[in-house]
């Protein structure tokens, strides 16, 4: 189809933490510079520039894309921000492939900002209006009920226990302490934490979710050309996919996600993946809660349904088993602001796939990486295939 | 990569609480006065009649609820009201002991998707369950819908209190 060859070229990334002092817009020129500054290029070098950032609610100000946009580098450029709920970071990586891969620009800065602090007196009431206004809101619900309902779902479905899925907590906080940026790494964390931290929602448990965040992340993404002149270690988008479910959940089975499965289907075909358990060497699903990432591993078709959390206790997706996942430390361990998190799992394969992941290191050379993000009413996914 | 990280001033709880830090805060007024549309208009006025509806799609025979005026699937019109049971079955349920903004609740509530009989296999709704213990909730427990007197009947889906177990 005549697609231009895309790569990314640099990454660049706040901390992440509970509450920072910057505001949005601080946050995301913090990042956008480290991404620039990382591949030693300049705004001048820019032709456009992609906004991810999710709900208007968590900042409280409308028109947030314009808002943000001075701190993303957008001043006198073609500026667009797309939203899609959770799955709002990878699609912002997606934005930017096809920006380039169209022929319409050379260069393109993607930044995914998210400050969910500000949003009193806790920004989980800013998810209340995902719920219908008639059908649903009058019943009192919360964020956590259509987390804990797919949870119950998914673990009495193939027999899981809590304790099966905790593991999945345990290896990302843990990952996470060898990263610099992350709020929750705990080298030290057990199981049994997670089994007796507070019950929010059976089955969910505070340390099943990961953590109000405010963080921004940036990449550069080059078409071939430019991008040989600025690194010698480019990282291909080799696929991308994303794909919607109906909103009305309460309709689906909850207990496999076949939109991830569509999402996957479309970007590992286009990455000429036939085999993905033998092709892709580390994955970075989207792990909002533990189960999450378990949930996304069957969808992107990693694992049997029902066998992620068997595979996780026999210690595989350990940074240094047969298929590394969230060697990050994931939005559990690193933190969850919201555009950014995803974000920061694409520039995590950035790193890992040129070698550059520092006490995270992925051994074995890693050539090829998936990153999966995932969102609105239980019902988005995104996903990039990235190699080198 | 620690080069890559930009050092980012974060702040305490404390720094908050005890005033360190300047900020503004701004109470929103925005009120909204929603259409219940079509489909779910008529839901509703069936709900103040103590039953419920659902619509069925000539094209792929589902009977769905919550009813639509089209069916998602076919992306055609759907064409008949049809009426179901208010009972069904629990897909799925959780116990929650928070609010919205994190306070903790004195007695939990069991939100749970209900598959209604009457509907096509694994048409659920969200609703609550009442009068069970949390603890011998479980998939599969077979409930009834708990309805409010008619006269205190609004066209609203807290019509029914909440669904309790059918034994």
């Amino acid at each position: 189809m005549g697609r231009n060859r895309v790569a990314i070229v640099g990454a660049g990334m706040t901390k992440f933490v509970r509450r920072a002092q910057e505001t949005g817009k601080e946050q995301a020129w913090e990042a956008a510079s480290k991404a620039l500054e990382s591949c030693e290029m300049t705004l001048d070098d820019i032709d456009a520039v992609v906004i991810g950032s999710a709900p208007e609610a968590f900042d409280g100000l409308h028109m947030k894309t314009e808002y943000l946009s001075d701190g993303c580098g957008g001043w006198g450029k073609p500026v667009i921000r797309g939203f899609v709920g959770g799955g709002t970071g990878v699609f912002s990586a997606i934005q930017g492939w096809y920006h380039i891969a169209s022929g319409l620009f050379d260069t393109v800065l993607v930044v995914a900002e998210e400050k969910m602090s500000s949003c009193q007196p806790h920004p989980q009431g800013a998810f209340i209006t995902i719920f219908d206004h008639t059908t649903e809101r009058p019943l009192g619900p919360n964020l956590l009920w259509i987390f804990a309902l797919e949870m119950n779902a998914y673990m009495t479905r193939y027999g899981l226990s809590k304790r099966d899925i905790a593991l999945v907590s345990v290896k990302n906080k843990r990952n996470a302490a060898d990263h610099p940026a992350a709020l929750l790494g705990d080298p030290h964390i057990t199981v049994e934490d997670v089994l007796n931290s507070e019950v929010l929602a059976w089955p969910v448990q505070r340390l099943d979710v990961s953590p109000v965040t405010d963080g921004a992340v940036a990449i550069v993404m080059a078409a071939e050309h430019v991008a040989r002149r600025v690194t010698s270690k480019p990282v291909w988008v080799e696929g991308v996919g994303w794909n919607l479910d109906t909103a009305y959940w309460t309709n689906r089975d909850l207990s496999y996600p076949t939109y991830v499965e569509e999402a996957a289907r479309m970007a590992y075909k286009m990455a000429g993946i036939t085999e993905p358990r033998k092709q892709i060497h580390i994955a970075e699903p989207y792990d909002p809660f533990d189960y999450k990432e378990l949930h996304h591993l069957e969808g992107l078709l990693l694992f049997d349904e029902g066998k992620a959390a068997e595979a996780t206790a026999l210690g595989i997706t350990q940074r240094d088993g047969d298929l590394p996942v969230c060697p990050s430390g994931g939005l559990l361990g690193v933190g969850n602001p919201i555009a950014a998190a995803a974000l920061m799992k694409v520039a995590e394969l950035f790193w890992q796939l040129r070698g550059e992941a520092g006490a995270r290191q992925v051994p074995g050379q890693p050539k090829r990486g998936v990153a999966q993000a995932w969102g609105d009413l239980m019902q988005v996914s995104t996903v990039i295939v990235l190699g080198v | 990569m620690k080069e890559h990280v930009y050092d980012t001033v974060y702040l305490s709880e404390e720094d908050f609480t005890e005033g360190r830090v300047l900020f503004e805060t701004w109470v929103p007024k925005a009120r909204y006065a929603w259409d219940a549309g079509i489909a779910i208009g008529r839901y509703l006025a069936e709900l103040k009649q103590g039953r419920l509806v659902g619509r069925h799609c000539p094209s792929c025979g589902r009977v769905m609820i919550p009813p639509r005026m089209f069916c998602e699937q076919c992306f055609a019109p759907t064409d008949l009201w049809v009426p179901l049971q208010d009972t069904g079955t629990v897909i799925t349920f959780s116990i929650c002991y928070i609010r919205w903004d994190m306070v903790r609740l004195e007695h939990p509530l069991i939100p749970a998707v209900i598959a209604i009989d009457g509907a096509s296999p694994g048409m659920g709704i969200l609703h609550l369950l009442g009068e069970v213990d949390p603890q011998v909730v479980r998939i599969g427990m077979r409930v009834r819908a708990v309805w409010k007197p008619p006269e205190e009947r609004e066209g609203a889906i807290t019509d029914i209190r909440y669904f309790k177990p059918l034994e």
